[in-house]
């Protein structure tokens, strides 16, 4: 709002140098913030560099920064005793996607089916929870049984169900939580219970269904690994089982190290993803307000 | 602006003829189970009856059962007794002749001002082109031309009843149900909405039942103000409001005449929100 009186310009000028210097002071944290975040990563890494090479850790049980790097190193120029590095990683990432997108789809057809009929909801609601509660990773074992220990099915599954209930459980709520007057409006303004489902419950319940995808994708990263380890001949969770039995503790944690970028490298989709479905949702950094 | 509205509202309808009512709502009775297993009776033998293109204010004191009538009428609630009729016709669900704009917003948070508006004609199965090209006639009716892209977060709370205005008025509803729509605003920007809705009312041959706890409101914009009694509600009396249209809301509080109207609809108004006062007062105790 501008000043129109005598007064009106120093107090303007004013405003502007405070906006400057609170910029000033606003980059100089920034810079704090990441020096400092450089200087814990210094301090862990060269600490267990450090460590293992004056003899108070053993680096054979307990890994080596370097010598993981240069295992890194060496997969990638030479490949894995199971074929090309990059093979390897794709195997997973397969696994997990294929697992994800199955996994969300039916934790939202399911989670907005129940979430819309009370009557399903108390009748499945028990088991559903009893399902929950169980530790699902051991359903990898019956799915290594059921479906071969050498395809991709087993590791999807075991991906799919880990994803599967988180999903479901945030539909369920978001289909819950849906304003009943814009359930009344859009029944006045005309649409039947599709348009309704389609049109309010979906888009309402969206915020809750992205949010849940940020956990589930490394949900169904952990099933294709676990599932890789309980029977497979490649992917990132094979690499893990024959390092282990190796004694190569250098080689679980360069898998590790690959297993951690490309879950940031998920979560960076989803979140972009995640920007572009809810845009219409108020942000501090939008415009203001209009007056009428 | 407010001579464009004035003459606009100059070319309304001739005189009503009374001939079989819109609405008519016969000895009808509401009630609800309260979670403790009780019954709350929020309408008891309520009955009244509005014309074709009739604007009527209902007022009573706070939770008199003014938006159970409305929920009624439009189809979303049943009555537990007696009968209520649109058109001739008993209410058995939502009538697509009926328009409602609620308290709170209920505009889709989601979606554009356009993608808003267009919603009620696509929900109706009226082609996407057509159903855009009537929508931005009505946005720029409502005063909104140049904000089709914004999102309802972006606008302020008069531009959102705007919004609203529209996204109900394109259905062209026969019957217009209004439950305290401009309740959330700040008194001047209500001023304005509340010429603004006769500006466009008055282009409609639209019955409107207008909820409201503020007589001023009621008085500046009916043909006819309602007095509901303190729960469970019923009609205690009905008041012809013979203020010349076309009205001007801002002005017409001034009106020497429109002072009487408010005096005596006031004593009746007044007791029932004593009554309706002290049972909150004694509830509030009873609690503490």
């Amino acid at each position: 709002m501008s000043v129109a009186n005598g007064i009106g310009a120093p107090v303007i000028s004013s405003t502007s140098e405070m906006v400057s210097a609170a910029r000033a002071e606003l980059r100089r944290r920034r810079i704090l913030v990441n020096a400092l975040r450089v200087l814990v990563l210094v301090v862990i890494i060269g600490g267990w560099e450090l460590a293992t090479r004056i003899g108070w850790v053993d680096p054979f049980f307990w890994g080596q920064p370097s010598r993981i790097w240069s295992q890194i190193w060496t997969w990638i120029r030479e490949g894995t005793a199971e074929g090309p590095l990059l093979t390897q990683i794709l195997v997973t990432l397969e696994e997990a996607v294929l697992g994800f997108l199955i996994g969300v789809a039916l934790g939202v057809v399911f989670g907005v089916i129940l979430g819309r009929n009370r009557f399903l909801a108390d009748v499945f609601g028990p088991y559903i929870k009893a399902a929950n509660s169980i530790p699902r990773v051991v359903l990898g074992s019956i799915f290594a049984i059921g479906f071969g220990f050498l395809g991709i099915q087993s590791k999807v599954a075991l991906a799919v169900v880990l994803v599967f209930f988180i999903v479901f459980f945030n539909a369920f709520q978001g289909v819950r939580e849906v304003d009943r007057n814009l359930l009344a409006n859009a029944r006045i303004l005309g649409a039947n219970q599709w348009r309704i489902t389609t049109a309010v419950i979906l888009p309402s319940a969206l915020t809750w269904i992205i949010a849940s995808l940020h956990t589930s994708f490394s949900f169904a990263l952990v099933g294709a690994v676990v599932g890789e380890f309980l029977g497979s001949v490649e992917g990132l969770g094979e690499m893990i089982k024959v390092a282990q039995a190796n004694f190569n503790a250098n080689g679980v944690f360069a898998t590790m190290a690959i297993l951690a970028v490309v879950a940031l490298t998920a979560e960076t989709i989803i979140t972009w993803l995640e920007n572009r479905l809810i845009r219409w949702r108020p942000n501090a950094t939008g415009e203001g307000t209009l007056s009428l | 602006m407010v001579s464009m509205m004035e003459s606009a509202q100059d070319a309304r309808r001739a005189p009503r003829l009374s001939s079989s009512p819109t609405i008519e709502l016969r000895g009808v009775t509401k009630q609800f189970r309260t979670p403790s297993g009780g019954v709350y009776t929020a309408l008891r033998d309520l009955s009244l009856s509005i014309q074709p293109g009739e604007f009527v204010a209902v007022v009573g004191p706070t939770g008199s059962g003014k938006s159970t009538t409305l929920g009624l009428i439009a189809g979303l609630e049943r009555a537990t007794g007696g009968e209520v009729f649109v058109m001739g016709q008993p209410v058995q669900g939502v009538n697509p002749r009926v328009g409602f704009v609620f308290q709170t917003d209920a505009v889709f948070p989601w979606k554009s001002v356009l993608g808003n508006v267009t919603s009620g004609p696509q929900f109706r199965g009226v082609r996407s082109q057509e159903a855009q090209r009537r929508a931005r006639d009505w946005i720029a009716r409502v005063g909104l031309a140049g904000f089709e892209d914004r999102y309802p977060h972006q606008l302020s709370g008069g531009m959102r009843k705007r919004v609203a205005l529209a996204q109900t008025l394109i259905n062209e509803p026969q019957i217009l149900l209004m439950d305290e729509p401009f309740s959330a605003l700040d008194v001047q920007t209500r001023i304005l909405m509340g010429n603004e809705l006769l500006n466009l009312w008055s282009s409609t041959s639209a019955s409107v039942v207008f909820v409201t706890h503020d007589l001023e409101e009621a008085i500046a914009l009916a043909d006819r103000v309602i007095v509901l009694t303190a729960g469970p509600a019923t009609v205690k009396g009905s008041y012809p409001i013979d203020l010349p249209r076309p009205r001007n809301v801002t002005e017409i509080r001034f009106d020497p005449r429109f002072v009487e109207l408010y005096h005596t609809i006031w004593e009746d108004l007044r007791s029932e929100v004593m009554i309706s006062y002290e049972r909150a007062k004694q509830q509030g105790d009873g609690q503490s």
